[in-house]
């Protein structure tokens, strides 16, 4: 399987094989990526990261998976202080830092800014999230916690709260549809999952169920993937309010759950997950942002040759 | 009608191409994308809602232009069924269905506005053509965004 000097743009190119690799490449990395094992693995090697929007987890993880493997980090910084603000297109941005790294990772407000990018570069591209538009990394950690937490064959899981806009669940079922999951869908009716999308997942291979109640899913599934609603989608504050409070999960809500239920969440969280659920063994949402760092170390390891 | 109203309603032209079969209410969409009549050295006529074997249609005729195949490739996304016929020395020598591409580039904007390639970079616009169901959809080839309606709308 080649993934040496390839882009990494959408999920959408990717098969369940692909995916399987990159998941085995990463359990490889975690003992590097707890810092109990040592590696230089991409020593040599220099990784831009070019945010210009703030993610600050994101940011971190692949900061953290390139020195953990002995690599060097090249951060572009604040968007304000650099030829950005003089008004240079991301073209010749790409064109310039392409020529002092070994990979970029890129963070940007404009969907497609991405697939622009990897035109435009001779070293890999590595999507770090583009407007609403993809987060394969996300999706890869994802896959990754519950191959490792609960198990992918025979999945069932249900996806709570904000699907309309929320781009890592659309990302997140097309490649859960690889694996033949069952996935329940819970969201406000004004929140659903575009029509478009459920029967794109559902032609791939996917089972789908539909409801507007958390209590109504929770007992049946392996994993919980909770995401936050937002509110600036809200016309009325008081319609925020009641929606919000209505995909809230608290203690009393996981009394009859499976006792292997997994609670999953992008993060950062407002009030959909009560903290006193933190301490519990479902949650798993802080393990999943670690997750991100052997999945990612996986990624540079291919793209750059450094594995196979 | 006389020869005389036919020759000043459809007047046959000696050398260029005819495009027959527009999609009624389409031809202008046509010239646009031609970026006609300031890019030809000739007449261009155009009837709308003329008479057909099958109902009402647009045609175009374009004197001393031979249509290139790009071109006729865009004509088809907002007139599927045109013919384009090669017209010389009065003679129609060829005459061929419009196909639709897999591919266009540079002819429609992204109705996404977030959408990278409506930016100031220096990229064109670029779609994948899906026919899937004798529906016409474009994929944004940068943000992925679907245009299946109004396509005319969107042309540069």
């Amino acid at each position: 399987m080649k993934f040496k000097e390839q882009h990494i743009i959408s999920m959408r190119e990717f098969s369940r094989e692909m995916i399987d690799h990159i998941l085995d490449a990463a359990e490889k990395m975690e003992p590097i990526a707890h810092g109990k094992q040592k590696s230089d693995l991409l020593a040599g090697k220099v990784l831009a990261v070019l945010f210009f929007e703030p993610s600050t987890r994101t940011r971190m993880s692949f900061e953290t998976a390139m020195l953990r493997l002995g690599g060097d980090v090249l951060n572009l910084g604040s968007v304000d202080a650099s030829s950005i603000a003089k008004g240079e297109t991301l073209a010749d941005t790409i064109r310039v830092v392409d020529g002092y790294v070994d990979a970029i990772v890129l963070r940007h407000p404009k969907e497609g800014a991405a697939q622009l990018a990897s035109e435009f570069a001779k070293v890999p591209i590595l999507n770090a999230g583009d407007g609403a538009g993809h987060h394969p990394t996300q999706t890869l950690l994802d896959l990754y916690t519950i191959r490792r937490e609960s198990h992918l064959d025979g999945l069932k899981i249900a996806l709570a709260g904000d699907l309309k806009y929320g781009r890592t669940v659309h990302s997140l079922c097309y490649a859960l549809s690889l694996y033949g999951a069952q996935i329940t869908l819970i969201s406000p009716k004004e929140l659903r999952m575009p029509d478009e999308i459920i029967s794109d997942i559902i032609a791939r291979g996917a089972k789908i169920i539909e409801t507007d109640s958390i209590e109504d899913a929770i007992n049946d599934v392996d994993v919980l993937y909770m995401t936050r609603i937002q509110k600036e989608r809200f016309p009325d504050p008081a319609e925020y309010q009641k929606v919000a409070n209505k995909l809230k999960i608290t203690i009393e809500t996981l009394k009859d759950v499976k006792p292997e239920l997994k609670i999953m969440h992008p993060l950062p969280r407002v009030n959909e997950i009560d903290t006193k659920i933190d301490d519990t063994p479902h949650a798993c949402y802080f393990k999943q942002a670690f997750y991100g760092v052997p999945v990612r170390m996986a990624l540079l390891g291919l793209v750059l040759g450094a594995i196979e | 009608m006389t020869d005389i109203e036919t020759e000043l309603r459809v007047r046959r032209i000696e050398n260029g191409t005819v495009i027959d079969h527009i999609t009624a209410g389409k031809a202008l969409n046509v010239l646009k994308i031609l970026g006609l009549p300031d890019s030809s050295h000739g007449v261009v006529s155009v009837l709308i809602n003329s008479h057909g074997e099958y109902g009402k249609k647009d045609v175009v005729k374009i004197e001393n232009r031979e249509l290139k195949v790009k071109e006729v490739d865009r004509i088809a996304l907002i007139a599927p069924n045109a013919t384009i016929n090669i017209i010389r020395n009065f003679n129609v020598t060829s005459k061929n269905k419009v196909h639709i591409p897999s591919f266009v580039e540079d002819v429609v904007e992204c109705i996404n506005p977030n959408c990278i390639s409506n930016s100031d970079e220096p990229i064109t616009s670029k779609f994948k053509v899906d026919t899937e169901n004798a529906c016409l959809k474009l994929r944004c080839f940068y943000c992925g965004r679907v245009i299946s309606e109004n396509i005319a709308e969107q042309l540069l």
